[in-house]
């Protein structure tokens, strides 16, 4: 009786322990052998090109059977650390250059990373812009609960960048962790304005209406792609990143408010 | 090692399978420490500043935890009322739900477009994106965890001692007062030290309901999550800090017995 309790509570916690540490190793890609040319490459985006990624990578499936394209979307550098931590990945679309820099240093790229779109900041305000806000100064006024994202992030950086070239210095009442953060407390209407990127607007469908400013025009954001010194399927690796350099990559960027490379 | 009587070794088995699945993180967590500028990194003026306020408003709720949950827990361990067991469940449910989801719902509740958020802003109240919303969400997902100790404890105890103090003519906040209270006492302390210890390490709903800026709102556990961004070190540094304070907290729940045993006044 004891002999079979032992070999139960072996067999539950064997196939557990080997399940646990099966997340960490890349497991075998597709089925096994439905299909003679069955291939799987897995895309890490930045967050903010979900949409776009998710269309166009149901696009090169039906253009390319028997590949499967995995997606997984995160904050950029949340993105480089997972990489870093050894993550099975082929390729990597990067929201800003700085990141990807880090991720050449460190010899995790294959080839020069491609820059395949560039973003701008606009200010988000709340529908109906009850702060009647016109211009990036007017973020600054003391009556303005204004949202931004923290300098350490991305869009703080290029924040950052926005308040030197305007000459203003803007006191938030918060610095948000990611732009989605500075998107929800807009459109929720507890801030009366944020800075976002312009393609953020677009995605918000109306819960949040964009006011350009001059200045948006000299802090431009530079999205890159590359694969992955670990990539296990180059062939279409390289397939899937001519497709986003690509006339329909290039115009699924352009319908959400992209702006083209360089 | 000592087998106590009756339990099989298989069961030892897994709990040392489950202990090692605790430990080892944290002793990764510790690993990962860069010991040369520990203390650099831990007494930065942001990190400083993040402790402080975390501190500050852990304390203040759970202050708001004692003196909300208190009177809770009396409610439902000492009284009976039509619906009893719907409002434990309803006490208890900050404990299962996702703490943004409670983010969320203060935000609905206490925000600008919210529930009250016409009538605190006609008493030019501003809740959002200030430390009181930090010490709001805080005692939000605290609450259950004073109102469970609390409330454990005074079915342990019973209500001979009060009811015979009742007979002797002693008011009901008389009895609270020097019965119940004393009798209770270290279901309380645990009771507010785990909600001590949830306070501080409140994270999601801080960040949906009151936002992030540094000495305002950034607390220490926003702190970490910043500065994972740009520097992992202060990051680990930092998390290894509330490891200790987590350990200690612990430490002193542990310490704690569940029962006064005091000559002449025990329960049974």
């Amino acid at each position: 009786m004891r002999g079979a309790w032992v070999r139960m509570a072996t067999v539950l916690t064997v196939p557990l322990l080997g399940a646990l540490v099966g997340c960490s190793a890349p497991t075998p890609a597709g089925g096994s052998g439905a299909s003679e040319e069955s291939a799987s490459i897995t895309v890490f985006a930045a967050a903010s090109l979900q949409h776009i990624f998710t269309d166009l990578a149901a696009w090169f499936e039906s253009e390319h059977p028997g590949t499967s394209v995995q997606l997984s979307f995160a904050g950029s550098s949340d993105l480089a650390a997972q990489i870093l931590a050894g993550a099975p990945a082929d390729i990597f679309a990067s929201a800003d250059e700085r990141t990807m820099t880090a991720l050449v240093g460190e010899e995790r790229v294959r080839d020069t990373p491609l820059a395949f779109a560039t973003n701008r900041m606009q200010i988000a305000v709340p529908p109906g812009n009850p702060a009647r806000i016109g211009s990036l100064a007017d973020l600054a006024r003391e009556d303005v609960l204004t949202v931004i994202c923290a300098p350490q992030v991305p869009c703080g950086a290029a924040t950052k960048d926005a308040e030197r070239i305007a000459g203003i210095r803007l006191k938030p009442v918060s610095e948000e962790m990611s732009v989605t953060d500075v998107l929800g407390k807009v459109a929720s209407g507890e801030a009366d304005a944020g800075l976002v990127y312009v393609t953020d607007v677009l995605s918000s469908e109306g819960r949040v209406i964009g006011v350009s400013f001059p200045e948006s025009q000299q802090v431009v954001n530079t999205y890159t792609i590359a694969e992955l010194a670990g990539s296990s399927n180059r062939a279409a690796a390289q397939e899937f990143i001519a497709a986003v350099m690509g006339e329909k990559g290039q115009s699924v960027l352009h319908a959400a408010g992209f702006g083209p490379p360089g | 090692m000592t087998t106590a009587l009756g339990v099989p070794r298989w069961v030892l088995v897994l709990a040392a399978v489950g202990a090692a699945f605790v430990l080892a993180p944290l002793l990764a967590l510790a690993a990962r420490v860069n010991w040369a500028e520990f203390l650099d990194l831990v007494t930065s003026e942001s990190a400083v500043t993040a402790m402080s306020l975390s501190l500050r408003t852990s304390t203040a709720a759970t202050v708001l935890c004692v003196v909300l949950g208190v009177p809770m827990a009396l409610a439902l361990a000492r009284t009976s009322f039509p619906g009893q067991g719907v409002a434990r469940a309803l006490v208890l449910i900050p404990l299962a739900l996702p703490p943004v989801i409670s983010g969320i719902a203060l935000l609905s509740t206490f925000g600008r477009e919210g529930l009250l958020g016409g009538t605190l802003q006609v008493l030019g109240i501003q809740v959002a994106f200030s430390t009181a919303a930090v010490v709001l969400a805080q005692t939000f997902v605290a609450l259950p965890f004073l109102v469970l100790s609390f409330e454990s404890g005074l079915r342990v105890a019973g209500t001979r001692y009060e009811a015979v103090a009742a007979t002797l003519g002693a008011r009901p906040t008389t009895v609270l007062r020097r019965i119940t209270i004393p009798l209770v006492l270290p279901a309380l302390l645990s009771g507010a030290v785990l909600s001590f210890a949830r306070a501080l390490g409140e994270f999601g709903a801080t960040l949906a309901f009151a936002g992030s800026l540094q000495g305002v709102t950034r607390t220490l556990p926003l702190e970490i999550y910043l500065q994972r961004e740009t520097d992992p070190d202060a990051a680990v540094a930092l998390s290894l800090v509330l490891v200790v304070v987590s350990l200690l907290v612990v430490a002193v729940t542990l310490r704690t017995p569940t029962r006064v045993p005091r000559p002449g006044l025990r329960p049974e």
